[in-house]
């Protein structure tokens, strides 16, 4: 009963989203206010019933209704409570709804906090976003209904695949999928300023907020979701490129680029028609990620059953979403001449500079993710595009970006002296080159990777003190706790997250340099060495948990006289889904992982055990942490309020081009 | 309408093309090879009576199906209520195919189960399976009068599968036999 | 500068860039792309020698001995019609079993054993990784050609 309760409030939820979709932007073209005031209660409607549909599929997984085909596919009636909760999203179907959830929490969040929004220019909003959430909830209805009965309902479950049953994977999805999916809001202020033909410095101040805050999340996702891997996968990697964590980094790419470019619209009124395909892009980006990751196009470790129906419906939502949106981009965008005009030296073109970078190395990404796909489609054979390819090409495009974003800072808007930033920046940089030399000759690692990064990364950190000190010293007279307090939070924001890029460059540079790793054969009370640490093995004990038997090795882990930690990695064994899992066990330190797994046992009894060894792995997440607080304190920043409520009138007045 | 602003509409309309191309070269979409085709030639002991094996001769002149199963797939056990009703309906043979099994984990797993099979043939190593062309377990194929494959079903059977697809083309057969 | 020069100068950056990026790709793919191979073809000699690609099939039954080191293992790659032996030392995957499908990434010894870098399988229990279906896909098609 439950389950079908969810289905029909689903149902009445798509039936919302299409009235969400058409009457405010038909009430919008001709001008009346009644159709466009429909736009609101209907999307806090559609929200209700979505939350009530997924409360019902929750409810299915926890009370182990295995009628259900979804609970008895990806659940089991021992699997921990937790791990029944995630199993919602751990599947296809589930996983869309989630999508679908997000959506629509993002528009109502729009409904509410940009309340003073002229009625219009809402309705459009709320038009667009109301389209998007048909398309969704009609695929998720037609060709991926998560209610669908098994009759008669199974006995038992056949649990969730092992992989997701971790602690990561409870909020990966809904920190990835509230990124992904907050770049509508975006795009659907960009499509709103299209069609209404105003994209001026107000509607750009209206979007900048809801674009970080997405940014926000999406960093925070992709992050826990490269943690995940490290930890889960028990390779001691990071990041794969793996098509799946491509789909989610290409519109993280574009839009730290939407985010800058918004900056340069509001500020200066340049750039608006890339700004707006900036925002089109970015959400295209998270669409073909979903389109990737659902349609079986592109296999890879994360991809959950695929069928052909399913692809090519969400193909077909992906063309009329974007095809439409890039014609009325064509149609729309010539006539939006003008803006502020800037000089060659200037902290536009910077900006500008960045953004190119940017967007060029999110398409030399989807490049190397499509491109096995265009060679099969050729008739041209099968490859695989590995790691290599990505470093290559990300090494040399990034590097021109960290160095102009330190610089941009400096750089005043619309012109400035070129000699006169020389000065200012090229003892830093100088500095840096020096020091990065120096780091690499220290730590006994002297590469052209090595001593580039370890350079990029003193250059971040010496331009951020010389920014912060220049900032505090550009406000005289005041004492120097009023200067600090008088920086606004945006400013803040950039600041930190460029350090935390920073500080991701040294995790990334030391890993890749001086990381090291062995396997080896141990039989209980053998050592072996590693980086200076010993390891000795004490054996192995079986220990089984709730749906798994586990051996669980145990190995003390020393260095000179005293000790540093004991690891227990496990080889695990899922009963419901016959399935072996290695679970690493790793001591995390600020400067250095110990990384420990445990592989096959041999014949004559010994274990394999694979060492490892990550110099500064954290940095990587503490430098996405400080890059998503900064996110934090650029979308806090009082202006938004502010203005949002001073100069909503003016906004509304401002012209008209149709 | 300016040109310039027209290059990311079509830079995406030729991606879409890829892409929509790319689901046709989907790796599930299985050309299977043996479609229309004699099946392999097999001879197996049945699992019930080791001693007496059976081969394609033995099944000349009907419509049947084989099943691949094996007591550790897990999507077998999924699939296992529609064969035991669509058995019950005695439309045609069903053979099963147990595949890289124990004699004893099959025996267990149908006596919990229950057996829809009319027999079921051994296939220990899986060589008969290899010679089918299976690719994962469960597989269905559909053989006609003359021993030709005319149907292969991949993945577990569903009610619909059986409604919509086998039942008719068993049907189908029969009237053209 | 004039408005008209500095359009120039932006456009004749924005266009090195790109053919710059252009180049970068280019020369990248050139030097990473890895070609799969059917062990069929790998038999026949097609597959590149002093190269890393991959080869893709199931792992023959019986085939996998560990060497006395207890860490290098040697397996049999199979297609259902040509079978290439593997050496890999490493952690392997842990769904790598006898009959199962794999994909191993390496380079081809002159001792016509496959030195493998890498070796993959798929997160799941029951399919296969694609390039190992297609690999058997293959040697089925041909095995009936040859029969017909």
């Amino acid at each position: 009963m439950i389950p079908e309760l969810g289905h029909f409030s689903l149902i009445l939820a798509l039936v919302l989203a299409f009235v969400q979709a058409v009457v405010p932007l038909v009430g919008a073209s001709r001008n009346r206010l009644a159709l466009m005031a429909v736009g609101r209660p209907a999307a806090q409607g559609q929200f209700l019933f979505i939350v009530f549909s997924f409360g019902c599929l929750t409810w299915a997984f926890v009370t182990s209704d295995f009628s259900l085909q979804l609970a008895a596919t990806n659940s089991h009636s021992e699997t921990p409570l937790i791990y029944k909760i995630t199993g919602v999203w751990g599947n296809h179907e589930g996983s869309l709804l989630l999508w679908a959830m997000s959506l629509s929490l993002w528009t109502v969040a729009v409904t509410v906090f940009s309340r003073n929004l002229p009625d219009v220019f809402m309705a459009r909003v709320l038009g667009v976003l109301g389209c998007v959430s048909t398309g969704f909830l009609s695929f998720t209805l037609i060709t991926s209904n998560p209610f669908d009965r098994l009759l008669p309902g199974a006995a038992q479950g056949r649990d969730l695949n092992p992989l997701l049953q971790d602690p990561g994977m409870i909020i990966h999805p809904p920190l990835l999928y509230m990124g992904y999916v907050g770049f509508s809001v975006a795009f659907a202020f960009a499509i709103a300023a299209l069609l209404s033909g105003r994209m001026d410095a107000a509607w750009a101040r209206w979007s900048r907020p809801w674009t970080t805050v997405a940014w926000v999340f999406l960093t925070s996702g992709i992050a826990v979701g490269s943690g995940w891997a490290y930890y889960e996968l028990g390779w001691g990697g990071w990041w794969f490129w793996d098509p799946v964590e491509n789909a989610s980094f290409m519109p993280w790419l574009l839009g730290t680029a939407l985010m800058h470019s918004l900056a340069v619209t509001e500020k200066r009124g340049a750039f608006r028609s890339w700004t707006v395909l900036l925002a089109i892009g970015a959400f295209s980006l998270s669409l073909m990620g979903t389109f990737l990751v659902r349609s079986g196009v592109l296999t890879s470790v994360h991809a959950f059953a695929t069928d052909p129906a399913r692809g090519l419906f969400i193909l077909a939502l992906l063309v009329l979403v974007i095809g439409v949106s890039l014609v009325l981009f064509a149609w729309r965008a010539p006539t939006l001449s003008g803006g502020g005009s800037f000089g060659l030296v200037s902290r536009e073109s910077a900006l500008l500079g960045n953004n190119v970078l940017l967007a060029v190395a999110s398409g030399s990404v989807l490049l190397g993710t499509l491109y096995p796909l265009f060679i099969d489609a050729l008739n041209l054979g099968k490859i695989s595009v590995g790691p290599p390819y990505f470093e290559t090409v990300f090494v040399p495009l990034m590097t021109p970006v960290i160095v102009l974003m330190m610089i941009g800072p400096f750089v005043r808007w619309k012109g400035d002296d070129g000699d006169r930033i020389l000065r200012k920046v090229a003892p830093g940089l100088v500095a840096s080159a020096a020091l990065g030399l120096g780091l690499a000759f220290a730590i006994g690692h002297v590469s052209w990777r090595t001593v580039l990064g370890l350079s990029l990364a003193a250059w971040v950190l010496i331009g951020s003190i010389q920014i912060l000190v220049q900032r505090i010293a550009d406000r005289r007279g005041a004492a120097p706790g009023a200067r600090l307090r008088s920086i606004p939070s945006s400013w803040w924001g950039m600041w930190l997250a460029h350090l935390g890029i920073g500080v991701f460059i040294i995790g990334v540079t030391m890993v890749g340099s001086l990381n090291t790793q062995i396997q080896v054969k141990m039989m209980p009370g053998d050592t072996a060495q590693l980086a200076g640490y010993t390891f000795t093995f004490r054996g192995v004990k079986d220990s089984p948990g709730a749906n798994y038997a586990a051996a669980r090795a145990t190995l003390d882990v020393t260095r000179g006289d005293s000790k540093i930690a004991t690891l227990n990695p496990e080889k695990r064994f899922y009963q419901a889904q016959q399935m072996p899992m290695t679970e690493a066990s790793i001591d995390i330190g600020p400067f250095r992982d110990v990384y420990v797994n445990l592989g096959d046992q041999l014949e004559d009894g010994a274990w394999v055990v694979g060492l490892f060894y990550r110099p500064f792995i954290s940095w990587i997440w503490l430098g996405c942490t400080l890059m998503a607080l900064g996110g934090v304190f650029a979308a806090a920043d009082r202006r938004y309020r502010r203005l949002a409520e001073r100069e909503v009138p003016v906004g509304a007045a401002a012209r008209q081009v149709a | 309408m300016k040109a310039k602003f027209l290059v990311p509409l079509f830079i995406f309309l030729l991606l879409a093309g890829f892409l929509g191309y790319g689901l046709k070269l989907n790796p599930r979409e299985l050309p299977s090879v043996l479609i229309d085709k004699p099946a392999p030639q097999f001879r197996l002991a049945q699992l019930s009576a080791p001693d007496v094996a059976i081969a394609n001769a033995d099944m000349r002149g009907q419509v049947w199906l084989l099943n691949v199963w094996a007591s550790w797939c897990v999507a077998c056990r999924q699939e296992h209520p529609v064969l035991n009703g669509f058995s019950r309906q005695k439309v045609v043979p069903l053979i099963g195919l147990n595949y890289k099994d124990g004699a004893d984990d099959a025996k267990a797993w149908l006596r919990e189960h229950g057996d829809p099979y009319d027999t079921s043939l051994v296939d220990a190593d899986g060589r008969v399976g290899i010679d089918f062309g299976v690719y994962g377990v469960p597989e269905t194929f559909l053989i006609d009068q003359a021993g030709v494959i005319r149907y292969k079903h991949i993945g577990p059977v569903t009610p619909e599968a059986v409604r919509d697809v086998l039942l008719p083309k068993i049907a189908e057969l029969k009237r053209a036999g | 500068m004039k408005p008209r020069s500095k359009r120039l100068v932006l456009l004749g950056g924005a266009v090195a860039l790109l053919v710059g990026a252009v180049a970068l790709v280019l020369t990248a793919f050139q030097q990473n792309l890895v070609f799969f191979h059917t062990p069929t073809e790998v038999a026949e000699g097609k597959a590149p020698t002093g190269r890393a690609f991959r080869i893709g099939g199931l792992v023959e039954q019986g085939s996998i001995k560990r060497a006395a080191d207890g860490l290098t293992v040697q397996f049999a790659i199979t297609d259902t019609a040509k079978v290439i032996p593997v050496t890999y030392k490493g952690s392997l995957p842990d769904l790598f079993s006898e009959g199962k499908g794999a994909v191993v990434q390496g380079t081809m010894g002159p001792d016509g054993q496959f030195k493998a870098s890498e070796v993959l399988a798929k997160h799941d229990e029951n399919y296969m990784p694609p390039e190992a279906q297609h690999a058997v896909d293959e040697a089925q098609k041909t095995a009936k050609t040859v029969k017909q």
